[in-house]
């Protein structure tokens, strides 16, 4: 693909610059020139606003690492310090964790974008794998960082979850303890959660400069699933996808901060303002509601091990998607089956989210177990079928002529 | 051991820990408390400093007996946005409180407390509490108000996204001090110790009825009946749970109005931007995109 504009450095500093270290031209290339399809929507803001998003949590974090305390007695009460005597210790620590929450709503609807319109098709398999990973150090991320308050959920959510390794068999106690650093969840535990939270959030950042490093390579997948074929189907990144993402995440900030200022406990649970106590165990145990649809898949299987499989399964699935959809046409606009199926998919998805937070008896696990056959189905059978089977509409020749056709 | 079967030991475990109350798995369904309408709920919400030093006379002179608050400063109560003492006031309070500490020759000695002092709990440590209070320990009140809550379902908790309703907590606490019945309803087994609660999961608490009528002088005129001073301890609650509540909400809604005008300026920059790109008018215009300006 061709650019729009090439760099030409304006000052004597830049221009001396660009023979030793050229960096002008590589921020030039890659947020003004870069080009961007005409047609994309804004599913596509996700990408800038998870972005802020990382960048909110890394410095929001540093500010809260600077008065936390990782020890078994005095975690839960240095998080009350925060919020009651360091100045705008409330605000820090509110962003910090609503922020959380925001990051996974921001995650998930650009992952549901990226199935929708096929982004993980060929070029693009080594940016959605990529994504994968982030995807996953994520969730480690923001489980450590759970257990760091140190409340009765963050106690048992870290002993509920680490007791899951004991389920591989032979070496899984053994591994628990070695993940524990002791023969419970205790300090050591704790200790090592904040320095693996501490450390996590930047391996994040290493992974998202891979993938957008493979995003401006590959070039960004568009609703029409079609690859940009002349200048007259992009814009340049600088103003049009610049200004578009900004009024975006303006707006994705009033919903981030309608819970921060106003609501700031209503995404979390009650029990985590209990201080710990090992010797009480709460009513429910009940993760987070980002992780709930996968608890659900971990609680629907009976036997502890084969849940364990199935929970890691159900995300390790999604590095395969690029090779398990056989269609040829990547934007499901095209596809009237595999739309139909997708928006299932995501009602399933929902649904696995409600069921995780209800107690596993009676006809909540056999709900779970069905939509559980239901999330892997559409990723191993209805996936490579629908490419065999499916009859697509037909593409139109360019981006610039799906726009037109769409307006006229 | 399956999970399920571990969650379940480990319950079971928690539950015989809790002497005098049942395991709240098996708890028959708790009607839902009533809602009260706070001073402080809603985007606009304010403490209300009178009810505040109400609720905070009826702890010193109730609660405090047997619960803490350990994570609130005597400083505290002279903060703004809270129960509006003055700092000679709050140095009057901590006056009255002895604190245990150190003279200089490292002898323990008890002294009147300073604003620098936290309330002083009522029990040496928690075994000590539990001992007391027939094998659980009172919990402190320090967070109280945020640590409880009664599950609202499906749909309703999409509807408080919206509506804000977010004192679950505070009306579960209110209705809780209320919901005693002695004696307890025909047919329900309340084992030793316990007091039958209507609000409590599984009924049987081990704190006995609090709060009666006369039991506190309100000396500006408020009723002096339970119901009042049930709702006055849970507004004190609140404010000891979140005391920069009205610090947060008034930042809140100069942050909402900046972020509201900005997106109003980018989605118009952005309209100006992209319609070089996507000239609506023209094209339903039937004219040819290529050939128009601006």
């Amino acid at each position: 693909m061709s650019g729009h504009a090439t760099y030409q450095p304006q000052s004597g500093f830049m221009k001396w610059m660009e023979r030793r270290l050229p960096i002008g031209s590589l921020i030039h290339s890659s947020f003004v020139a870069y080009p961007t399809p005409r047609n994309l929507n804004y599913l596509w803001t996700f990408g800038g606003i998870l972005s802020m998003m990382l960048a909110v949590q890394i410095i929001t974090g540093i500010v809260l690492t600077m008065h936390y305390t990782p020890h078994v007695d005095l975690a839960f009460k240095s998080v009350e310090g925060i919020m009651r005597d360091v100045n705008y210790g409330w605000l820090m620590r509110y962003l910090h964790a609503n922020g959380a929450a925001m990051f996974f709503f921001a995650v998930y609807i650009h992952i549901f974008r990226g199935l929708y319109y096929g982004s993980y098709k060929e070029p693009r398999e080594v940016l959605w794998i990529l994504g994968v990973i982030i995807f996953l150090l994520m969730m480690a991320t923001g489980f450590m960082g759970y257990v760091l308050v140190w409340g009765q959920m963050s106690f048992w959510a870290a002993t509920v979850i680490t007791n899951l390794f004991s389920a591989i068999p032979g070496v899984g106690e053994a591994i628990v303890t070695w993940l524990w650093g002791g023969y419970a969840v205790g300090n050591p535990t704790l200790n090592r959660f904040y320095s693996l939270h501490f450390l996590l959030p930047f391996a994040i950042a290493g992974v998202v400069i891979l993938h957008i490093w493979a995003l401006h390579v590959a070039g960004q997948n568009n609703p029409a699933g079609i690859e940009p074929k002349s200048d007259k189907d992009t814009v340049p990144f600088t103003p049009y996808a610049t200004v578009k993402d900004g009024f975006f995440m303006v707006c994705f900030l009033l919903l981030y901060c309608w819970f921060v200022f106003y609501m700031p406990n209503f995404l979390g649970h009650a029990d985590n303002y209990i201080p710990a106590n090992p010797a009480v165990t709460p009513a429910h145990i009940v993760p987070e509601w980002y992780y709930l649809p996968f608890y659900a898949i971990l609680r629907a299987i009976p036997d502890k091990l084969m849940g364990v499989v199935a929970m890691g399964a159900s995300i390790v699935v999604l590095a395969f998607v690029p090779w398990l959809d056989t269609s040829k046409v990547k934007s499901a606009r095209y596809r009237p089956l595999f739309k139909q199926f997708f928006w299932l998919f995501v009602a399933v998805c929902i649904g696995l989210g409600w069921l995780g937070a209800k107690p596993a008896e009676g006809i909540y696990v056999i709900l779970s177990q069905i939509f559980t056959v239901y999330y892997f189905a559409f990723f191993l059978v209805i996936m490579p079928l629908l490419g065999i089977f499916e009859k697509t509409k037909p593409l139109p020749n360019s981006i610039s002529e799906s726009v037109l056709d769409a307006k006229a | 051991m399956t999970m399920q079967r571990k969650l379940i030991a480990l319950v079971v475990a928690g539950g015989l820990t809790a002497v005098a109350s049942a395991p709240a798995l098996a708890a028959e369904a708790a009607p839902p408390p009533p809602r009260v309408s706070w001073s402080f709920s809603g985007p606009f919400g304010k403490y209300d400093q009178g009810q505040l030093q109400r609720g905070f006379k009826v702890y010193k002179e109730v609660c405090a007996s047997c619960h803490g608050l350990s994570f609130v400063a005597f400083r505290n109560l002279a903060d703004p946005g809270g129960l509006g003492y003055s700092a000679a006031q709050a140095t009057a309070i901590a006056a009255e409180y002895q604190i245990k500490d150190l003279d200089d020759q490292g002898n323990p000695v008890e002294r009147p407390g300073r604003l620098a002092d936290y309330f002083p709990s009522p029990f040496p440590n928690a075994l000590a509490a539990a001992a007391a209070n027939g094998g659980v320990a009172p919990p402190d009140l320090s967070t109280m108000a945020k640590a409880r809550t009664y599950e609202r379902g499906f749909p309703w908790f999409v509807f408080d996204m919206f509506t804000q309703y977010q004192e679950q907590g505070p009306d579960y606490i209110r209705a809780l001090m209320l919901g005693y019945r002695d004696p307890p309803p025909e047919g329900f087994k309340l084992p030793p110790g316990a007091h039958y609660n209507e609000y409590f999961p599984g009924h049987a608490i081990a704190m006995p009825n609090p709060l009666s009528d006369g039991q506190v002088t309100y000396d500006d005129g408020t009723p002096a009946t339970a119901a009042q001073y049930a709702t006055d301890v849970t507004a004190f609650m609140m404010w000891a749970a979140e005391p920069h509540m009205m610090a947060r909400k008034r930042i809140g809604l100069q942050v909402m109005i900046f972020l509201i005008v900005l997106a109003g300026l980018m989605y118009f920059t952005k309209k100006k931007i992209w319609h070089q790109v996507e000239k609506p008018r023209e094209i339903a215009a039937g004219q040819d995109p290529d050939k128009t300006t601006i």
